[in-house]
């Protein structure tokens, strides 16, 4: 059974597609992993998901419910973790909480063993009632995932939650997410660190310029791949002529398959291979040619790998490339109301 | 309609509309005393600029004719009422700025996540901060005025200041809390109240009667809605309060006070349904 149900979600901002046809579904007490970078369409698809934003087309169900037509019904049965955290300087933490408890409508008992609970299991006793202003990144963070789960919401959505967090604050995150998801709570989490995604979620989705290009659970995404990645070069700096030569060169070698060259990086080759006896008589395949092993790396599987195999280019890459390219004061209107 | 969340106890909740709303707005409303109390600054800031003003002024035309001006003996009564009205006027036009700073931080989303009952309690609280403190801070100018011997009103006299003051508080807060959505951020915000604050204040009554002003002026200033808030609270000070006196020798035609009580609540009812579909658009 399907918790949240996106069906050919479209969403521009001006002349900026957002997303273009959005399709995905996340299954019930599942943690459900949205990696893509800054600019794919992960926080728009949230936004429309939490209520926030309406799509220009499509459909959107949560629990059941059609977001357009039942917003009050959903607002109570999920939390949100923003991507930049938001909260009011002048109050102190245990403050905010009693405002987000009387938000969704807690009674004063309930809400204050709920407050004595998250700040317990988030370890904030030590700064919960100093001013929110005198925060670090990572106790502002804790401090916005408690105001989430306070209301015990049956979903919970996270958008980017550990960016630039220490390794401590990250670690009690993600320690409270796989309880959470032993709980049966669906969690959605986007985020653009492999790693992150790799380690929580039970299934996720590729998300590439408003659209979903790949999805499924991270083991089985990268068992698909078929094989082991091996990095090749053959010169240090080498040439798109000459990368384009060797491609034809491996692509045709017994138990190798997916040849990519990778213009970013030096014009490198990637792909796969079978065994790694592959491997061993690379180099004699090489040389009939005159080309000569520069530098070789080989690896299992990775996300960055299911990544780059469904986009042509790593996630590292696509982040740089859309770096360049962002309109601040578009994600500034974007997230203002 | 009511709704609660499937995952806690109906017992634990608040499911009774009302209920919930006063809960929201309760809780909205004291987050907005809480950064008063905070940072008192906003409050006495308010004051301190009439207050300055009002000492000043009425030292700086203290020697002035005992019949300059119309139905007052003295410069520092006279001033007193204007005073009043801008300090609240000035409170009022601020009203946006929390909002403003809520949409350009975020806070607003947290807000606009959660299943308010109705999300005019955000509007609604904004209004209801704003008053008190535009209403705290006229009142702290009354009383001064009193001190420096400028007299006190009687009760109907101040409860017609109250209600006046209210009607001009409701339609600059509402005003103010439209500009907030629309712009693009606080720094505009503050450019446009920076701009309009003196500008409105001088082409009032509230420094010289009308009689004192050129013909452009005082057309300007028989139309500007500070000028009815002023009036009648100049009136409110005198010892028998009659709505029915000329309060006002417009160059359009006489308006008494009545007319500008009805003039400040049609201003008030009119701004309210020109921001309400802002207001339903950018919170719905």
């Amino acid at each position: 059974m399907f918790f949240i149900q996106l069906r050919d979600l479209f969403k521009s901002y001006g002349p900026v597609r957002a997303l273009d046809g959005l399709n995905l579904k996340v299954p019930k007490g599942s943690l459900y992993g949205l990696l893509g970078p800054n600019g794919a369409g992960k926080s728009t698809a949230i936004r429309i998901i939490c209520t926030l934003l309406a799509p220009d087309s499509g459909h959107v169900e949560v629990g059941g419910r059609d977001v357009l037509l039942e917003e009050k019904e959903i607002r109570q049965r999920l939390g949100y973790v923003a991507q930049d955290v938001a909260i009011d300087k002048i109050l102190t933490g245990r403050e905010l909480l009693q405002l987000q408890g009387d938000l969704y409508h807690l009674d004063s008992k309930y809400k204050r063993k709920r407050i004595d609970e998250l700040i317990q299991r988030l370890d904030m006793h030590e700064w919960i009632d100093r001013r929110c202003g005198s925060f670090s990144g990572g106790m502002k963070r804790r401090l916005d995932l408690a105001s989430g789960l306070l209301h015990e919401p049956e979903l919970l959505i996270l958008d980017e939650p550990t960016v630039g967090l220490d390794i401590e604050s990250r670690s009690v995150i993600w320690g409270l997410l796989k309880e959470l998801r032993k709980k049966e709570t669906t969690i959605l989490l986007s985020s653009h660190y492999l790693e992150e995604v790799d380690e929580l979620a039970d299934e996720m989705a590729i998300i590439d310029k408003g659209k979903v290009i790949a999805s499924g659970k991270p083991d089985d995404m990268k068992k698909e791949l078929g094989g082991d990645r091996v990095t090749l070069r053959v010169r240090e700096f080498s040439d798109e002529a000459e990368a384009e030569s060797v491609r034809k060169l491996i692509r045709n070698i017994n138990g190798v398959s997916n040849v990519v060259v990778n213009q970013k990086q030096g014009y490198s080759l990637n792909f796969l291979v079978k065994s790694n006896d592959v491997i061993s008589n690379l180099s004699s395949h090489l040389s009939k040619e005159n080309f000569e092993v520069f530098a070789l790396s080989h690896s299992r599987p990775s996300l960055d790998d299911v990544y780059l195999q469904a986009t042509g280019k790593t996630l590292m890459d696509a982040e740089l490339e859309l770096a360049g390219k962002r309109d601040f004061k578009l994600e500034n209107k974007k997230s203002m109301r | 309609m009511i709704t609660t969340n499937p995952s806690i106890p109906k017992e634990k909740q608040s499911s009774n509309d009302l209920n919930q709303k006063l809960q929201e707005i309760s809780a909205l409303t004291w987050r907005l005393f809480i950064q008063l109390i905070r940072r008192p600054s906003t409050l006495f800031a308010g004051i301190l600029q009439p207050l300055i003003w009002l000492l000043l002024f009425a030292a700086l035309f203290s020697n002035a004719p005992i019949d300059f001006l119309p139905g007052s003996s003295s410069y520092g009564e006279f001033l007193g009422a204007g005073l009043i009205v801008f300090t609240a006027f000035s409170g009022a036009l601020n009203a946006g700025l929390p909002v403003m700073f809520d949409r350009e931080f975020g806070f607003l989303n947290r807000l606009l996540v959660a299943p308010l009952s109705s999300r005019s309690s955000i509007v609604i609280s904004s209004v209801i901060y704003i008053t008190t403190i535009s209403l705290l801070q006229s009142f702290a100018i009354m009383a001064t005025s009193a001190l420096l011997g400028y007299g006190w009103p009687s009760l109907g006299g101040f409860l017609l200041i109250a209600i006046t003051l209210l009607l001009l508080v409701f339609a600059i807060t509402g005003l103010s809390l439209g500009l907030a959505f629309v712009l693009p951020g606080h720094i505009e915000l503050i450019a446009i109240i920076f701009i309009a604050n003196l500008p409105v204040l001088f082409a009032s009554t509230a420094l010289a009667p009308i009689s004192f002003m050129p013909e452009w002026l005082g057309w300007i200033a028989s139309i500007n809605p500070l000028t009815f808030a002023i009036e009648p609270i100049r009136m409110a000070y005198h010892n028998s309060v009659d709505l029915n006196l000329i309060l006002i020798n417009a160059p359009y035609g006489d308006v008494n006070g009545y007319s500008c009580l009805a003039i400040l609540f049609i201003l008030t009812i009119g701004l309210f349904f020109l921001i309400r579909p802002l207001l339903n658009r950018k919170l719905a």
